[in-house]
């Protein structure tokens, strides 16, 4: 029989020696950060191995928000499931709709027409400045300034006003659907668009002179929590912070689906893969997204908003269908498993920010405890999403 | 302005003690009541002015509801604290975790004592006011370090444990500054600096040197009080709310209050020591000038430079986020204090060869 050993959190506490050599010993101890703590968003639970003010362990806690978004998944049709998607990740919403609807419309053969695809293209793209811009709010405020909140959510209002005409709801949610989008635009939806972009141009600048060029801020981000090219790579980070590292991948430029193929925009990347890039990347990609945007907005095709009747339960054939979008945290992968019936097998999400947040485990020790709240801030997590 | 012929508090108390002891005593209750009534005015009208000034930095109203402009919003949030539950922690150190809060506003209450608010309002004058005021608000660290010691609460003591470095460090730069102003005037009695400014103030009289140190005292002192950017041992991004964690009720009312007083405190000494206190804005020489500046009376001229000091602060607080603890150690020991050593021996020798405008001897 062999002895199965078992070590506690406790006994993985060492001393280390101190400064002087020897002359005073410190001790390690464990300290729980979440799941309720100001600046883990949500329920993440972290557990530190802390030095004093160091951090040199990182354990990650998850499940106290898992729903089992997937299994409840095997009991819906595929129209119903693009329902349980927005409380994935609630700031990509429509992103997350558009995977399973690309899914389903793969699998199944639906073709959709110019008009569906721009419009989802241009809501996805809202969304994801709107994304960008609660993070800055709340990236401002990890880093110990509460103002720049305040203004982020108030240019976020804005986004949140025209996608609500349209969509009806203000965070959760679902517009996008197999076989096209469930209402047409609202009439004053190109208007509102065109003038957010002419509002949100200069309020961007003040972005920049408000938090960006601040010394204290380039203090705190310049240089920490690198995530070298490989590492992200390995660990299968995407998304702004797969792209801060250096590496330029994006599907909407590799895999392009939707109009983005017709549309002209950068892809930025970092250098360093430090703090500073990922908020570098995030403050381009909302610059990009307007460009996009600006592109599209008055060139929306007449056409049909949905090509299935909405009420036909859609089957999709037997076997494993896959299909991935880039939202605005990375790739979000939904994997249909058919056995032929209007409802799936199986259906597996791939979430981007599970593989984001466990890059933390690398790049946090070694840094304080300030350095985390910073580093975790930079990934920016939103954790429904890595729970499911 | 010789002509004020002044009895402090404090005077009459010692005068009166050895006829009376409770005569004595009176009066130095009197002294207590009134300080302490002034820092619960004062508390309220500067939490409230915080909120609003935060409220329009950040595009928003504050509180509207409660009167006119939500005037009376911190009478109501000061009434609801009072009823609050006082939790004590039960692992916690009972006896300090209890006393911890009173230190610290115990500090502030014996820093406030010696203000010199306008000619006539001052509790004690004393002879060595800014060694007095320098001493006793270093008390104010040992209540922090008490409060995250007796709380049990790790997260409290990382918070207390970078109050009492953060603190600590930041007292000998202030102390410098200040030491620079006492050199200039040539006394510690902060009623005596007031009255050597009477040319002008001390923040333009010493070219350069005064606003260099005007400068270093308040950054100095904005560390010692943990507001923005030095807001490090609350950190509530961090560290939930630093030393104060456990704390709830009345027991976190003193700490709160004790920290926007100690806020005014500092904008208090900035305006003593470089602004010219009480004294209204003169220029030696200029007599029909300084007559008209007259005309504002002294009391006025003092709250509007500390008012002045107290907006600086707060706009600091909601424009900028916070350092971290080996830059914060950085800025002092390596930035800091060695432009404050600079500037103290300029300041000597200025002071020796009257390098500065209108000197006193």
């Amino acid at each position: 029989m062999s002895a199965i050993t078992v070590t506690s959190l406790d006994e993985r506490i060492r001393r280390s020696i101190g400064a002087d050599g020897g002359a005073s010993t410190t001790q390690e101890y464990f300290v729980n950060m979440g799941p309720q703590h100001p600046s883990t968003h949500g329920v993440l639970r972290l557990v530190l191995k802390l030095d004093g003010e160091n951090v040199r362990e990182v354990i990650p806690v998850l499940g106290y928000i898992h729903r089992g978004v997937e299994k409840m998944g095997e009991h819906l049709s595929y129209r119903q499931f693009v329902h349980l998607t927005d409380r994935l990740d609630y700031l990509s919403a429509l992103a997350n709709n558009w995977a399973v609807a690309k899914a389903v419309e793969k699998a199944a053969n639906i073709e959709t027409n110019e008009r569906i695809e721009t419009i989802r293209t241009i809501v996805a793209e809202l969304q994801r400045i709107a994304s960008h811009q609660l993070w800055w709010g709340v990236f401002g405020m990890d880093l110990g300034a509460f103002t720049p909140f305040l203004y982020g959510f108030r240019d976020r209002e804005k986004i949140s006003d025209i996608l609500e005409e349209t969509i009806g709801a203000r965070l959760t949610m679902n517009y996008i659907q197999p076989g096209g989008v469930m209402f047409d635009i609202h009439p004053d939806f190109q208007r509102k668009v065109k003038e957010f972009l002419t509002y949100f141009r200069p309020k961007l600048e003040e972005y920049e002179t408000l938090l960006t060029q601040n010394v204290i801020v380039q203090e705190r981000m310049r240089g920490v929590g690198v995530l070298t090219a490989e590492k992200a790579v390995s660990m299968g980070a995407t998304g702004p912070v797969l792209r801060a590292s250096g590496v330029a991948h994006d599907l909407r430029r590799s895999e392009p689906y939707g109009v983005y193929a017709k549309a002209a925009f950068d892809v930025p990347v970092g250098r360093n893969g430090d703090c500073w890039d990922r908020y570098w990347v995030r403050i381009e990609e909302i610059r990009q997204s307007m460009r996009i945007i600006e592109q599209l907005i008055d060139n929306i095709p007449e056409g049909k908003h949905l090509v299935v009747k909405p009420a036909v339960r859609t089957k999709v054939p037997e076997g494993i269908h896959y299909s991935q979008v880039e939202t605005a945290r990375g790739i979000f992968g939904v994997m249909l498993v058919s056995d032929g019936k209007d409802v799936p097998y199986r259906i597996h999400v791939r979430t981007p920010n599970f593989n984001n947040l466990w890059t933390v485990t690398e790049t946090a020790p070694g840094w304080r405890v300030a350095d985390l709240v910073t580093i975790i801030s930079s990934l920016d997590i939103v954790v429904p999403d890595i729970d499911r | 302005m010789s002509s004020w012929e002044v009895k402090t508090i404090a005077q009459r108390a010692a005068e009166a003690m050895p006829e009376s002891v409770l005569a004595g005593a009176g009066y130095v209750l009197l002294a207590v009541g009134f300080a302490a009534a002034f820092m619960a005015l004062m508390g309220m009208a500067l939490i409230y002015a915080e909120r609003k000034v935060a409220a329009h930095f950040q595009c928003r109203l504050g509180p509207m509801r409660v009167g006119p402009h939500g005037i009376f919003q911190t009478v109501a949030d000061t009434i609801k604290l009072l009823f609050k539950e006082d939790i004590v922690p039960s692992q916690s150190d009972k006896l300090l975790h209890l006393f911890a809060p009173y230190l610290s506003m115990m500090a502030t209450l014996l820093a406030l004592l010696v203000l010199p608010m306008s000619p006539v309002v001052q509790i004690a004058d004393m002879n060595i006011g800014v060694l007095y005021v320098t001493a006793v608000t270093g008390f104010g660290v040992l209540g922090v370090l008490l409060a995250g010691w007796s709380s049990n609460n790790k997260w409290s003591l990382l918070g207390a444990m970078r109050a009492g470095a953060q603190i600590i460090s930041y007292e000998v730069s202030a102390t410098m500054a200040l030491l620079v102003v006492v050199m200039f005037s040539g006394s510690m009695q902060l009623s005596k600096i007031v009255e050597s400014q009477a040319e002008g103030w001390w923040i333009w009289r010493a070219p350069v040197i005064g606003l260099v140190s005007f400068v270093i005292f308040l950054i100095a002192s904005l560390a010692e009080i943990s507001r923005t950017p030095f807001d490090l041992p609350e950190g509530e991004s961090e560290l939930t709310a630093g030393f104060h964690t456990e704390y709830s009720g009345l027991r976190f009312a003193m700490f709160f209050l004790a920290e926007f007083i100690n806020m005014f405190i500092v904008a208090g000494m900035a305006a003593t020591l470089f602004l010219g206190g009480w004294m209204p804005f003169h220029i030696g020489g200029f007599d029909t000038f300084n007559s008209v500046m007259d005309l504002l009376p002294p009391g006025a001229w003092f709250s509007l430079k500390s008012g002045l000091v107290v907006f600086l602060i707060m706009w600091f607080r909601w424009t900028f986020p916070r350092l971290r603890v080996d830059q914060l150690m950085k800025l002092e020991w390596k930035i800091l204090l060695p432009i404050g050593f600079v500037n103290l021996f300029a300041a000597a020798a200025s002071v020796v060869f009257g390098w500065y405008f209108f000197p006193i001897r």
